[in-house]
């Protein structure tokens, strides 16, 4: 198992909004994480790269395993972690100032990346996340004059430029148009390929088509974790099955 | 409604534009070479210029600025970033009582504290009294400007693997610093202005002077000499004084607002 929890707990001053959630998740493979609003999803991936606790009052006890060390141990630098754990949100963040040769090479500069090999990454980052053909004219012009779909796989491209081993990414298309969703789903399953990718989603339909491992929050905890395949069909847990077939959420 | 909306804006802009057609009225005709270039003459003789007040102005504003922006800019981005707890919140108060307080006594204060214990005038006691008003106002344009960038920059330079205190810097107030130069900008414009803080501490100077531990001329204290003398040659060179000062300050906020035009900018 590439990345795992145990008896995970997070809180916002106390409170918790994930409860003691276990879980693994497979290396080069999609897990999507669903489940209706303020179940605690996205609270559950942003513990996953040590993001939950920049949050107002945010705390988590228990363990996420990455590689087998526990990224919550003594002396592991969150930024590393960071570092390791890429993210992409909701909505698509381009950095306002920065070109879009600077927004890709953003997180390969806080790395001290060498200047000369920049440029070979940068165009790589954009390649995989399926944007180079698109930009590679203007590079050097502002990452706002890019479409919502284009900035979204912008950071994307940003968040693939540091070599991360791990890809969250938190309802990555549900700003984006029907077009620009599939861009970014098609592009979800290339980079399984190569990385492993977590993904919130609020979109069940994108669920059952891209990830090949689904979890179902309610209320705060993993109410079911199995293949995709198995969990659209046939669910063991009767909260899964209302919450799949829109009963409720 | 929109009628009287619009009268009430009209009204609001008619004392600027009173104001400057007056100045341009009064005094353009006195703006030329010989007003920029030279030096008073003795009262009574015609001619002469206010070479040294504006000189003086641009050193004492000048000093003001090397102090006041950096710790102003310095305690906006404190303020914005870290300035949740107890020592934000007093930084804040202090500095809104600050904003609030009449700048006659800030200038009291500066002859207190720098003139009275050297015992002698000078531009460096004018120049702090400028920086103590500059600080504040900066410190709380600077904050206003740093929060406005959304929280969702920070959280996606952070889940880079950027450290905390370089996502201030090189994103967030990188992406602000548009907002932050106009801010500096307007402060200075509006302590370029100020007249009283420097009667008790620059005291004014006939002569041309750039030592600035020497009392030193400076264009609003210029501008109250002539306004009150009683010569009407003193009365021309004040209203040129008073346009160039105003042009002076419209020059800085156009800047300020070309800067603030560029925001999100790119290169």
């Amino acid at each position: 198992m590439h990345l795992a929890t145990e008896r995970l707990t997070a809180r916002y001053h106390g409170r918790p909004a994930i409860t003691e959630v276990s879980l693994g998740i497979r290396p080069r493979a999609i897990t999507a994480v669903i489940g209706p609003s303020g179940c605690g999803k996205s609270t559950f991936l942003r513990c996953l790269n040590r993001m939950h606790e920049l949050s107002d009052g945010g705390t988590v006890e228990g363990r996420v395993l990455l590689d087998g060390t526990d990224i919550y141990g003594a002396g592991v630098d969150a930024v590393q972690v960071r570092r390791r754990v890429g993210m992409v949100f909701q909505r698509p963040t381009p950095f306002p100032t920065m070109s879009i040769y600077d927004n890709v090479a953003a997180g390969l500069r806080v790395n001290g990346v060498a200047r000369r090999r920049m440029g070979e990454i940068v165009e790589r980052s954009l390649a995989q996340a399926a944007l180079w053909d698109e930009v590679k004219d203007r590079l050097h012009g502002s990452a706002l004059a890019l479409s919502g779909g284009q900035q979204q796989r912008l950071c994307i491209a940003r968040a693939l430029a540091t070599e991360p081993e791990v890809l969250l990414m938190d309802e990555p298309a549900s700003a984006l148009d029907p077009l620009a969703t599939q861009r970014v789903e098609e592009l979800m399953v290339t980079l399984k390929q190569a990385y492993t990718i977590v993904v919130v989603t609020h979109n069940l339909q994108q669920a059952s088509r891209v990830s090949d491992y689904t979890g179902f929050f309610y209320l705060g905890d993993l109410v079911e974790f199995d293949q995709t395949a198995r969990m659209f069909t046939n669910p063991s847990d009767g909260r899964t099955e209302a919450y799949i077939t829109g009963r409720f959420g | 409604m929109t009628a009287l909306v619009g009268m009430l804006s009209a009204l609001a802009v008619l004392p600027l534009i009173l104001i400057f057609g007056y100045l341009i009225l009064k005094g353009a005709s006195s703006l030329n070479l010989e007003f920029f270039l030279s030096n008073p003459v003795p009262a009574g003789q015609s001619g002469g210029g206010v070479a040294h007040a504006i000189v003086g102005s641009g050193i004492i504003v000048g000093l003001a600025a090397l102090v006041g922006l950096p710790v102003g800019i310095g305690a906006g981005i404190f303020l914005a970033e870290y300035g949740s707890g107890r020592l934000g919140w007093t930084v804040r108060f202090v500095a809104d009582v600050l904003n609030g307080t009449p700048s006659i006594i800030i200038g009291i204060f500066a002859w207190t504290w720098i003139v009275r214990p050297q015992g002698h005038f000078s531009a460096f006691a004018g120049a702090v009294a400028l920086a103590v008003i500059l600080i504040p106002l900066v410190a709380r344009t600077t904050e206003e400007m740093v929060r406005l960038v959304p929280h969702s920059l920070r959280e996606a330079a952070l889940a880079l693997g950027y450290p905390r205190w370089r996502t201030s810097l090189s994103i967030v107030v990188r992406t602000a610093l548009a907002g932050i130069v106009t801010g500096g900008l307007v402060g200075v414009a509006r302590v370029a202005g100020e007249t009283a803080p420097l009667l008790f501490t620059t005291l004014g100077n006939l002569n041309f002077s750039t030592h600035v531990t020497e009392p030193m001329q400076a264009l609003p204290l210029q501008i109250y000499v002539y306004a009150t003398g009683p010569f009407p040659e003193w009365h021309r060179l004040a209203w040129a004084a008073s346009l160039v000062l105003i042009l002076l300050v419209f020059g800085l906020a156009l800047v300020a607002r070309r800067v603030a035009a560029n925001r999100y900018g790119t290169r």
